[in-house]
């Protein structure tokens, strides 16, 4: 089907999330969309996919300017959407999902819809088991039953956001082939991301998004200083490593065991030193989160011991870790790290441990209008978090680290921020190595690239337990790839 | 010393429970949706004095149940509609209508209080009813009692078994999905609440008609309401596990009859009390059943592993927090 967006505006209020965007999308081809967090991509496909009403412009199917109203309609004309955050129903069983918005009525049809389930993913090559339950499966897996959904539905249009955020080699290259044979067979597939790689590997047309218009459009083969400048108008400088020297042992695990996670922990043994940056590699829930909040505080060990800075933890809580100068970033920010529904003032108000009857306002709207400066988040002391960027919530989390901490615990730290925010975080907390303290940093992330390029050190997370620890400058992708498969 | 009689104990266990049993799967129903309806104290109250005033009026019994489940659509349909469509909160409304419908029950029913009406006959079923000891039990009551024990079993039919009741589980479980495809979650929720409020408002009819027949204040349904609610977090949000808790509720009840016959120097206060404080403890059970560390313990035993199953039942995950469209 040909999709054809015209001159399409959208305003949040004052502010003008896409602002004239034209792009034409060619059945049977893989058109990528690219562009740094806030360029205003995913606006753009929530319009198409009709969740969100456009302000002005127009949509093309076919030559056919047409309206609908919800996405539901939007699937009937053949234009699904695969959602960063897959919108389905964590009790219910694979096939219950799969079923729900097909079916009505009395009559029991889960037989009908099992044969159908099975025939479909044979076709596109997904093994998963209709009976399992939704809550217990990964990010990647969640996409593969609805991606099967909407092409059950009779999907003629796929949009996908940010589709290979916290899946793992062997999903995305699943995903990706099931991509192009879907392209191949005569349907539209759309692939927003901020990754370069993804696009290149994938996309035949690319068109680059920034603050809120078209910047670029490029068919393949790419040139990839070219795009970037079309994503940034300049070219990001990565952030150089700076060559650290390991100094004593801050955080030292003895045989530790814990559960939690997907795998949980299995008799785990690492001493970690100063000044070190060290990744946590391997496939989403293999260990790292537990391993991360064992350290933290936040979870106690069934077996086993952990020592810091030389002195033994016997269930000190995450409170008296943090007066001990751990700190601790997880991965889910709205979840787990700020608070939504209060504004940024109100989170430094929150922090200030200060005990007295009245909230002392002026201070901690002056600390937050200086760390929103010195931070660079886009957004003012009252902007409540929840309506921050992805980018913008990680920067000010980043900024409500202490000054001086010895051991920086980070759970994904850049997942889903684009390139230049991801230069300007390893840029900041690298000065932390640096300093005085030498704060030594643990992060898990799932792209082995960012591990390459901070990292003096890499552990692999496999089912549970570390199955390589090496220096970053020992190894490469390949090797690391390997042992993420649980081949050492 | 009073004589213990299985049967004639059992089968007033059944009877007795039918109210608590339909205002629990009513309520079970529309939590099951994520609408929380707190108002069943005061909506069982007016649909009693509703039911029994229509039928004293028209002498027909059958206006009467009609009546008393159409005050309880209507006082859900106003929860629902104020908190879906209006944006009011579920708890707040809730528990205004509950005083309110409490006090308008006693004000409009004032004329009708201690007067000698209709009451629904007892109707054993033939053949059934002479199976020794089940046929005591289960088969010689009157239509309201059998209508209950067959709505336990549709219940569970309907949610867990056909696709509507999937569109039910998932519309509690998480609104924006469901609107994603294509159901309006709006529309399913004030189905299911006003669902949920005519059983509700049945089991007031129950009240006054068969139960504890007549309209008089105190009615004798009085705090049904609340433990109606307290059954449907027992039950784990589960139909059957409710009706289950609704029956072992009545038989605590029942008991403490016979156990003040048993023990009288024990204040007959304790025994009325008892089964709150073990409604509490299975509460408690159920919380345990649900954390990883038990679940993880538990695994490796069969038995063990059943009857944790059995205790757990999570609520469901958006109840209370209705879809806003973007």
């Amino acid at each position: 089907m040909w999709i054809e967006l015209q001159d399409i505006h959208k305003y949040y209020g004052p502010v003008r999330a896409n602002n004239g965007v034209s792009i034409k999308v060619v059945p049977g081809t893989i058109h990528g969309i690219l562009g740094e967090n806030g360029a205003g991509k995913s606006t753009l496909m929530k319009i198409l996919s009709g969740y969100t009403q456009k302000t002005k412009g127009a949509i093309l199917l076919d030559g056919k300017s047409v309206t609908y109203q919800n996405p539901a309609q939007a699937a009937r004309l053949g234009i699904g959407m695969l959602y960063q955050d897959p919108l389905d129903f964590p009790l219910l069983s694979i096939l219950d999902n799969f079923m729900l918005g097909q079916t009505g009525g009395f009559a029991d049809q889960r037989k009908k819809y099992r044969q159908e389930f099975e025939s479909l993913s044979n076709s596109i090559n997904f093994s998963l088991d209709p009976d399992a339950v939704v809550r217990g499966l990964t990010i990647g897996e969640r996409q593969q039953l609805e991606i099967m959904r909407m092409l059950a539905l009779g999907i003629e249009v796929l949009i996908l956001d940010e589709p290979t955020t916290g899946i793992s080699g062997t999903q995305k290259e699943l995903l990706f082939n099931a991509l192009s044979k879907l392209a191949s067979e005569g349907k539209s597939v759309i692939l927003v991301s901020h990754k370069l790689e993804d696009v290149e590997a994938l996309c035949h047309t690319v068109s680059v998004l920034r603050y809120g218009k078209v910047t670029g459009r490029m068919d393949a083969p790419f040139n990839t200083a070219e795009l970037l400048k079309m994503m940034f108008g300049t070219l990001p400088v990565p952030p150089t490593r700076k060559p650290t020297k390991p100094g004593e042992t801050v955080l030292d695990l003895q045989q530790v065991s814990a559960s939690g996670g997907r795998t949980g922990l299995k008799s785990c043994t690492v001493a970690i030193r100063k000044g070190e940056i060290v990744g946590l590699a391997g496939l989403e829930g293999s260990g790292q989160g537990v391993f991360l909040r064992i350290a933290s505080g936040l979870k106690q060990p069934k077996t086993g011991e952990v020592r810091l800075g030389g002195r033994k933890l016997g269930g000190q809580d995450y409170h008296a870790l943090k007066r001990l100068g751990v700190a601790f970033l997880p991965t889910s920010r709205l979840e787990e790290g700020l608070i939504s529904g209060l504004n940024i003032t109100e989170h430094f108000a929150l922090q200030s441990h200060h005990n007295g009857f009245l909230v002392r306002w002026q201070k901690a709207f002056e600390k937050a209008a200086r760390r929103i400066d010195n931070f660079r988040i886009k957004g003012a002391p009252a902007s409540p978090v929840e309506s921050l960027s992805g980018g913008n919530q990680q920067r000010l989390l980043l900024s409500f680290l202490p000054a001086n901490p010895v051991l920086l615990l980070l759970e994904n730290p850049t997942r889903g921020l684009d390139v230049e925010s991801v230069n300007w975080v390893w840029q900041h907390l690298q000065e932390y190595c640096a300093s005085e303290t030498g704060t030594c940093i643990v992060f898990s992330s799932s792209e082995l690239d960012e591990i390459m390029m901070v990292a003096d050190r890499v552990l692999v997370f496999f089912n549970g337990s570390v199955i390589k620890d090496t220096k970053t400058a020992e190894t490469d992708t390949q090797e690391l790839g390997r042992a993420i498969a649980g081949k050492v | 010393m009073v004589e213990l009689n299985l049967s004639i104990l059992l089968a007033g266990v059944v009877a007795g429970a039918t109210p608590v049993v339909l205002a629990a799967l009513g309520e079970t129903i529309t939590e099951k949706a994520g609408i929380i309806n707190l108002s069943l104290d005061g909506t069982i109250l007016l649909g009693a004095m509703a039911a029994f005033a229509l039928s004293y009026e028209t002498g027909s019994l059958l206006a009467g149940f009609m009546g008393g489940a159409a005050v309880g659509a209507v006082v859900a349909g106003i929860v629902a509609v104020f908190s879906i469509y209006l944006g009011q909160n579920q708890v707040a409304v809730g528990f205004v209508l509950t005083l309110m419908t409490r006090d308008l029950a006693y004000f409009l029913g004032n004329a009708y209080a201690r007067l000698q009406g209709p009451q629904v006959p007892p109707q054993p079923i033939p053949l059934l009813s002479k199976i020794p000891f089940l046929g005591e039990v289960f088969f010689s009551h009157n239509i309201p009692v059998y209508f209950s024990l067959l709505f336990i079993a549709f219940c569970w039919w309907y949610i867990y078994r056909t696709p509507l009741g999937l569109q039910l589980r998932a519309v509690g479980e998480h609104p924006r999905a469901v609107y994603a495809r294509g159901i309006d979650p709006r529309k399913l929720q004030v189905l299911y609440a006003v669902c949920g409020g005519c059983f509700v408002g049945l089991a007031g009819a129950v009240f006054s008609l068969s139960a504890k027949p007549g309209w008089g204040r105190p009615q004798g349904a009085e705090g049904t309401g609340w433990i109606a609610l307290a059954l449907v977090i027992f039950g784990g949000w589960h139909p059957v596990k409710a009706a289950l808790g609704a029956y072992l509720f009545a038989f605590l009840q029942v008991m403490g009859i016979y156990f003040q016959g048993w023990f009288p120097s024990v204040p007959a206060q304790v025994f009325q009390v008892a089964p709150f404080p073990l409604m509490i403890f299975t509460l408690v059970l159920m919380h345990l059943a649900q954390k990883e560390s038990v679940l993880s313990w538990a695994e490796e035993k069969a038995w063990m592993k059943s009857i944790v199953h059995m205790f757990s039942g999570a609520a469901p995950a958006a109840l209370g927090k209705p879809y806003r469209s973007e």
